[in-house]
Order: C-alpha cells, then structure tokens, then sequence
C-alpha cells in the first residue's frame, strides 16, 4: 500500500514552510492573461442592453434600427415581449458589433417599451402578520422562482413547507425536464402535498414566514434569567464588486463545437450548465481560463449573460464574442450578500452563563427571499425561540459570498452575547470562555483565546464600556469568534515523469487568487525531493481532469488530497526503476534534494535527471483522486472543521462619528498548512476586506425608483490602503492541528470581522451601533441617543 | 456606423451631433477642445462664437509611442487610452475595472506622471511617452518593484496589481524616500479587492529601501 500520508514535520521539505507564490511573477509584470485580456482573432465586442426598472412587464422590442448600423453583426433578444422582469439590469437584448463603440451604439439604437409594475426593494423589518399569507405554490409562481435564479434548495424547502396547488401531470414533468428544470426540483413537485383547493385563494406577498423553531424552554429560563439583554442588530446587502467583472469569449469551431474562455470559479463545471440551454453535448464545449480576477462566490455559472455570448457567436458565424459585464452591471446583478437582520433577546446568569437565545430575524436575499442565517452562531444556548421572515423584493439575485450567512449570523450572534456581557460588566473575553463548551471546538477555541489576547494586549486595552474616551477620541476593543467546515472537494488530476526530468500535473482546477497553484506545486515538489518552480502546471481547461469549483473553501483540500495521491504513486514507480542501479530495494530509496539516494546510506546516490534517464521512452503518468465521501479516501487526506478568534481595536471620532480600525488580530486553524506565507496573506485579505464591509459597504436602493444608487466605485466603497491598520494573524500549528489533515481557509476568516468591529465600536462608545456599515451618521445617531438618555 | 476603414466627415451642426449623449461620452468630447496634437487635421465648427477643432465623429487616424516603440491605429476620437492599448494595441497589463477614475487597476504612465488610462482619451496621449507595466520588466528580469511585491505576496488575485506596480514606480521616482504619508497619498487612488494592502505596504517599504 503506497504511503499516501502527509510526511511528518521531520519528512516535510517544502510543505508547512514559506513558499513565494508561484504566478506571483505573471502577475506583478502584466503577463498573467485574464478572460478580460484574451484577444482572439476577428473578435467582436458583445453589449447588453439592460431593463431600467425594478419590476416590470417588456411590452415591445424593436431592433430594426440596430440591425441596420454598419458592424453590428449579431443581435440576440435575451427576453421577449411579454416577459416579466424583477429586479433593474436584468438582460433584455444583447448586440455584438466589430468594436466596443459601435455595439454601444447599437444598444442605444435598440427600441423597448416596458410597462413599469409596483417594487419592493426595501429589506425593513416586515410589518406585524406578513408573510403569513403564504399558501401553497402555483405553477406561475414556480416558473417565476426558476426565471429569478432562485437556488434550488430553497424551492424544495418552500415546496416541502408549503405544498403545491396543482396537480402536475407526466406531460407536465416531461416539459419542465425539457426546459431544463433541475431533476431535484421536479422529485421535489412530486413529493408536495397538493392543496388545489388553495389555488388562487391566497395572495401573493413579498414575506416568507419560516416556521418558528423552539429548543428547551425558553420562556422559563428568560424568567429565571438574572440578566436579559435586548438588541436590533444587522447587516445590509453588499456586492462582489470582483475587479474583473464576470463575463467571457465565446466561439464556435463548427456548428456543435464551442470554445469559451469565462472568468470562473468552476471551469470545470461549466460546460455542464452550457450544454442545456446551447442544445449541445457538454463534451463538446471546452472552457479555459488561466487566471481570475476575483470571484468571492458569485462566479460560479456561465450566466445568462454567458450563455447569450455563445449565442450572438454563433449568429455571427461563429465568431469569438466578448462580452465583460460593465462596473455598473457588476454591481447591480452579478452578486450580492444577503441581508440579515435580527431583534434578539439573549438571557445570562450572573456570572456569565448564558440560558436563553429568542430571536425574530428577516433579511433578504432578491427575488428568491433568502434563508435564515445560522443563530445563535457558534454557541449553542440551551433554550431557544427563533423566527425568520424571508422578503422577497426586486434589488436582485443573490449569490454566495464568502462563508454565506456566516458573516451575518456573527454579527447577529456576537454583538447581542457582547450586549449581555456588558450588562453583566463581565469582560468579553471571559464571557465567551465561560460559554465555550456550548461550541463544537472548545479545545481549539480555549487554545486562540490567550495567544489572541497576548497578540492584541487585550488585558490592557479592555475596559468597562464607555470608559475610554479623552480628546473626543474613543478607544475600544472587542472580539468574536467563527467556524466553518472547509473538507475538500472532489478532484482529479494526471502527474507525469519525464524521461528527461520535467514533471507536469494536469487538473481542470482554478487559482482564484487563492494560491491554488502553489499549493498544487508544493505537494508534489515536497514529495519528489524537487523545487516548487520544476513542477509545470496545466490547470483551468476542461480537457483536464475534472477538479470542484472554488467555493466554500473547498479547493486545497481537494487539489492536495488529488496531488498527493498521483505524486506519490509516480515516485514510488520512479523509486522502483531506479532501485536497480542502486542495487538497492526500492522501500530504501528518498527522493530529496534533487537526487535519490538510500536512507540507510545517503551518501549513495545519483541526481534527479539521470534517475528519470531510467524511466524508458514513456513518461510515467500517474493519477490522482481525492473523493467527495470522506469514507472513500483512505487515508482521507483532508478533513473539516476549523475555529477561529478575532479582535479588533478602534479609534471612534465623537465629534465626526468616523470609526478608525488602529489593530486587528487573528488566530486561526486549518488543519495541516501547505504554505504558511499564503495562509496568512488569506487571513490578513479576509481582515481588509472585513473592515472594508464593516465601516463601509452597503448596495444602497432607492426606494422610488427601485435602482442601486451606487453602482460604482466611487459610492460603493470599498476599503483603501488608508483604513488598513496593523494586522497580527498567528496560525495553529503542529501537534493538534497538522494530523488533521488539509483544510480550506477562504471562508472562516472572513467571518468574524464585522461582529468583532461592531463589539469594539460598543466598547468605545458604551453605545451599540447595531447594523452593519458602522457609518459616521449611525455613530452620531448613537451617540446622541445616549446623551439624550442621560439629559 | 463605420468599419474598419478612417472616415473624416463634417458635422452638419456640432450641437446635434453632441446632443443625446452620455455624461461621460460629453466629457470625452468637452476635453478634445483641448487642441491636442494628432495626425489628422480637425474640423473647425463654431461653437459659443468661436472655431473649435472637432476630431471625429468617426475614425481618425492616430500614432501612440507605447514602451519605446511606436503603434499605429485608427480610432474614434471618443475610445480610451486605456481601451486602444487592450484592445487594439493587446498591450493588457493594464486593467479596465471601473472604468471612471475610480480604483487605479489601469495606471499607467504618461510621460512618466503616472495616470487613470481610462480617463485619457487616446487621441490626447498622441505625442507622449507611454510606459505601461509590461516595460517594467527588462530581459525577462522583474524590476525592484515587482520583486518586491512578489517577496510580500502583495498579489491575491492580481487583477489590481499592475496597477499598483505603475502607481508604486511613480512614487518611488518622486519620493525616492516616501513617508508612510507620501505612501497613503501617492496609492490613495489604488483599490484592491482581495485585501493585499499589507503585501503592498511591505512591497513599498523593499522596494523604498532597495532605492528601486
């Protein structure tokens, strides 16, 4: 049985160290190509002409005008007369044209009439008894789910909830299959209670109410509760806003054969969910991509806007086809973040222990409403009252971002058990450790806590609330902590020894800024004794093995796992044709330092070229497969679970309310590290882009008109190398942690950030700014209550 | 609407060729007044009682000195520096991202005063020096800067990190011993998704003592 297991510390030559990133090069020099940069022969530039209005019904369509312009050489209506449109951007008419100018020209030139339909793009507290209207689902309102991009999961769960009120036939299901509904959702019609007695009685609403969920006995243990804390807390919808916009090139080689290059998280997975709607053979669709501008979850699909690309292509002969969304489209329709919002009641003991949780939260999510975010977040209170309202409106399709729901539950979690600590004057640090067997991970939490503390000088810089403030200057700390899961995903790849030395691995994978590559050539460098530069790589094409899509922190689980099993099976069949010469047994044979040589007599050796001299005339070429299931690794080479502690220490202005993060700290575990320079360069990138949510971020609507006010960035701010301040980020290492195996570090750390932020600003303050940005008018709003109070 | 061929026609009235467009397209055409120096003769329309010189609307042809060397294009007088040098002249290391002034992922430098491309007009760059962050690499050999970045892993996703780079070299031409201040003002006008500012602050501080 080959040993496919991590090497330990003492065996390890590159993985654990810190190992520049391998692209880093292309990157800083402009040689690294983008789908933004890919310029392909006769390339045609592809617009999109986008519906102006948040709710409302295309009542005519007129191209003839666009259609005659000199250049324009295909135009493709995305949505017909007729159509129902729900939230503003969404596609109408697409054009492509010799240059960028004249496709621009060509939209203008394009004749709509819609009919302007009432909106909602509010996501305020819904009014007492809404969204108790909700009855079983029609037919329509199916439709309308599956046109708005509603995520499947949520149509089966309201359709377990909630029934049907239709009786589909098995024409019906032959159709919806035909029209490219999901297999799960029509298992999932067939599975709902049918009320057509309900048909037409009960009134659309833009609230969902979940059913509400109850745990021990909450309403005795807030009675015996000797401090109860009551707080509205919150964090609005934010954007992607990827610095390269989604978007692709799409050309047909002949009538069936399509080549795209897309900005994706999931190369693999794409020509999948092409080959539908395109009425072609997902083998015959080739994806490439060999670096991306940012995806941060909302890149996962080709898009309609993909999928419409492929098809002003093949009108126009075949043609490659640009189409990059433009900032302002970026940020209205290609990814957003739930909203959260919650009132919570927390219920404690005088010495800290926490009783009981009640909570009535809402938020939404665009047209498909949204889930509850899990709370109370990491700790698990014995008792429990919880109620969630889902508002569906017209602001947009959400997508993932980073750690979904995570970011929002901490806030909503953290900021309330902060609130009761306060009350209790209990120091923040001691009320989460008095709590902390109510968590999945108290070992590793209780192990973060001191070297956090030490990290940020907590000891010194924690004070009763309020208690800090000298030349208008508000001084405050707080903290919060977070978990995610992060097992690796499925992956496939073919690592190859050449007779003259190269090596290559192949994987349909993807380097999202995340350090994909490195991690790839680290794995396989460590194991064959080699440097991370000999390793060529050939990722992000689907003419490689299938890997998962980078998402949910996921991707170094799965890329490792996958190149520790090829490596490994390819260096021992090297071992096994070197041994001979060697005169040696080939379990007796290292490959290190470039050379292989026996461990009972290192002296012995010869160098890494002329071993491969020995392979014959065919390279070797070994695969790999890390599997979805857990149980079908052995050993299983990567694992889930991770925790993490966060502080934050902030200067408030009172007099301008303008918040200054002056230190973050983070301590983190993720299992066994491949590479520790990336490891803290994801956790200080999840810190920036914390603060950068925190104190500044929010999809602003306009209530009138229903369109984004801020579809820039200008408006839609994002942090800036001024609002960083010192960042201290300590990863757990070693015993405990490296024999877990890998796990994925996108996502936890970017979870805690926004409740430790809010917490600190609490603690400078006395004063609890409760929703997410902490803006300098909600600081001054605070601020002014409290004076008030106490006039 | 024209092909690929250069076509110089007379405006029948300069306010109805300016009416109808977009706020930026105006600002585009408000700057050409200008007069820049280009290869083909504007025409004089009268505008508010004086003669202004119009380029355009249609394609004119233009001449671009890009990184030492010389390009050719034809270009409507309305496209962006930052548009001809991706997509006619392939030269992308600079990034359209806002497009508007906005986040600096297209600097480059203009007669070595480091600029957004996509708010130049590239009829209004003919004439100057025009360094992008492909020219920082000589011989295959990465610049100072661009070493540095690579030793602090000031690239995530690297999509805003040319621009960076530009933005950073013409710091460091000015202030060849910045101040963090000089620091925050000179790559104020930088924005990065991914969260590489602290990369990029170790870069600068490599980069500064290194005299790069």
């Amino acid at each position: 049985m080959p040993d496919y297991q991590w090497p330990d510390p003492e065996h390890r030559t590159l993985i654990g160290q810190r190992v520049s990133r391998v692209d880093s090069p292309d990157k800083v020099s402009g040689q690294a190509r983008y789908t933004y940069d890919v310029k392909r022969p006769g390339l045609l530039f592809g617009k999109m002409l986008r519906a102006p209005y948040a709710h409302c019904k295309i009542v005519s369509i007129d191209t003839s005008a666009a259609e005659k312009m000199a250049g324009v050489k295909a135009i493709e209506i995305v949505q017909k007369a007729g159509a129902n449109i729900h939230w503003a951007g969404d596609e109408v008419v697409a054009v492509a044209a010799v240059d960028e100018t004249t496709a621009e020209d060509a939209i203008r030139a394009i004749q709509v009439k819609y009919q302007k339909l009432p909106h909602l793009v509010s996501d305020a507290e819904p009014p007492q008894g809404a969204g108790e209207s909700q009855g079983p689902l029609s037919m329509d309102d199916l439709g309308d789910m599956l046109d708005n991009q509603v995520p499947e999961r949520q149509i089966i769960s309201l359709l377990e909830q909630y029934g049907v009120s239709f009786k589909a036939t098995e024409q019906d299901y032959k159709d919806a299959k035909e029209e490219g509904v999901p297999d799960s959702v029509i298992d999932a019609v067939r599975k709902a209670a049918v009320h057509p007695e309900e048909e037409g009685k009960t009134t659309k609403s833009n609230y969902v109410k979940a059913a509400a969920q109850t745990q021990g006995d909450p309403d005795k243990a807030f009675s015996e509760a000797e401090a109860v804390s009551e707080g509205l807390y919150g964090a609005p919808v934010i954007t992607h806003c990827c610095m390269e916009s989604h978007g692709s090139t799409s050309e047909w080689a002949d009538d069936d054969h399509l080549f795209v290059h897309m900005s994706t998280q999931n190369v693999s997975g794409i020509a999948g969910q092409m080959a539908e709607p395109l009425k072609i053979p997902a083998a015959n669709i080739r994806v490439h991509q060999d670096h991306v501008g940012g995806g941060f979850g909302s890149k996962f699909g080709p898009d309609r806007w993909g999928i419409t690309t492929a098809k002003l292509s093949k009108k126009a002969g075949g043609k490659p086809v640009r189409m990059m969304l433009e900032r302002d489209s970026e940020l209205k329709v290609a990814g957003a973040r739930p909203s959260a919002y919650a009132r919570v009641k927390v219920g404690a003991k005088k010495d800290g222990t926490l009783v009981a949780w009640q909570s009535r939260s809402w938020g939404t999510g665009g047209p498909g409403g949204g889930g509850m975010p899990p709370i109370p977040y990491c700790f698990a209170a014995p008792n429990q009252k919880k109620e969630h309202t889902a508002i569906r409106n017209n602001i947009g399709p959400a997508r993932a971002w980073r750690a979904p729901n995570h970011p929002q539950a901490a806030v909503l979690t953290m900021c309330a058990l902060e609130d009761v600590a306060a009350k209790l004057n209990i120091d923040p640090y001691e009320f989460f450790l008095k709590n902390i067997e109510l968590t999945k991970l108290p070992q590793v939490y209780r192990e973060e806590f001191p070297i956090a503390a030490e990290l940020m000088g907590w000891k010194e810089k924690w004070h009763p609330r309020g208690q800090n403030i000298s030349n208008g200057i508000a001084r405050g700390v707080g903290l919060s902590i977070h978990t995610w899961g992060g097992r690796g995903h499925a992956s496939d790849c073919d690592l190859s020894i050449h007779p003259d030395g190269s090596v290559d691995i192949k994987m349909g994978t993807q380097d999202i800024g995340t350090g994909t590559r490195t991690c790839i050539a680290v794995v396989a460098a460590d194991a064959l004794g080699l440097k991370v530069g000999d390793i060529k790589l050939y990722i992000g094409d689907t003419q490689y093995p299938p890997s998962g899509g980078s998402g949910g922190s996921t991707t170094p689980g799965g890329v490792s796992s996958s190149t520790r099993r090829a490596v490994v099976d390819a260096r021992d069949a090297l071992l096994a044709k070197v041994a001979p010469a060697l005169n040696a047994q080939p379990d007796d044979l290292v490959a290190k330092d470039g050379k292989i040589s026996l461990k009972s007599d290192p002296g012995k050796s010869i160098n890494w070229k002329e071993a491969c001299s020995r392979i014959g005339a065919t390279p070797i070429t070994c695969h790999g497969h890390n599997d979805q299931a857990a149980a079908k690794n052995k050993p299983d080479l990567t694992n889930s679970g991770v925790g993490g502690v966060q502080m934050a220490e902030v200067a408030v202005d009172t007099e301008t309310g303008i918040v200054k993060v002056t230190k973050m700290v983070a301590v983190q575990d993720c299992g066994l590290i491949i590479d520790v320079k990336m490891a803290e360069s994801s956790v200080m990138g999840a810190l920036i882009m914390g603060i950068s949510y925190s104190l500044f971020e929010e999809k602003v609507m306009d209530p009138t008109t229903g369109i984004m006010l801020n579809p820039d960035m200008e408006f839609y701010r994002l942090a800036g190398l001024n609002d960083i301040p010192e960042l201290k980020v300590h990863m757990m290492t070693g015993k405990g942690y490296d024999e877990r195996g890998v796990i994925g570090l996108g996502e936890p750390p970017a979870v805690s950030p926004g409740a430790a932020i809010s917490n600190a600003v609490a603690n400078a303050l006395g004063v609890r700014v409760g929703v997410l940005p902490i803006t300098p008018d909600k600081v001054l709003a605070a601020i002014s209550q409290t004076q008030k109070a106490g006039a | 609407m024209h092909d690929d061929e250069t076509v110089l026609k007379e405006p029948k009235n300069a306010n109805e060729e300016n009416s109808g467009v977009s706020r930026r397209d105006f600002l585009k055409i408000s700057t050409i007044a200008a007069a820049v120096p280009v290869v083909a003769k504007p025409n004089l329309v009268m505008a508010a009682g004086a003669e202004v010189p119009v380029h355009g609307p249609g394609k004119v042809p233009m001449q671009f000195n890009v990184n030492g060397k010389s390009y050719k294009a034809s270009l409507e007088p309305r496209v962006t520096l930052l548009d001809a040098l991706r997509d006619t002249m392939d030269i992308t290391g600079a990034k359209r991202v806002c497009d508007r002034a906005e986040c600096g992922s297209c600097t480059v430098l203009l007669d070595d005063k480091a600029v957004y491309a996509c708010s130049v007009l590239a009829i209004e760059a003919q004439g100057k020096k025009i360094t992008t962050v492909e020219a920082l690499l000589e011989g295959g050999q990465l610049h100072p800067i661009q070493q540095a970045f690579v030793d602090n892993d000031a690239s995530q996703c690297g999509f805003c990190t040319p621009g960076f780079v530009v933005a950073c070299k013409a710091m460091l031409d000015k202030h060849p011993n910045p101040t963090p201040d000089d620091v925050l003002h000179e790559l104020s006008g930088n924005l990065c998704r991914c969260g590489t500012y602290a990369g990029i602050r170790g870069a600068v501080a490599q980069a500064a003592r290194k005299g790069a």
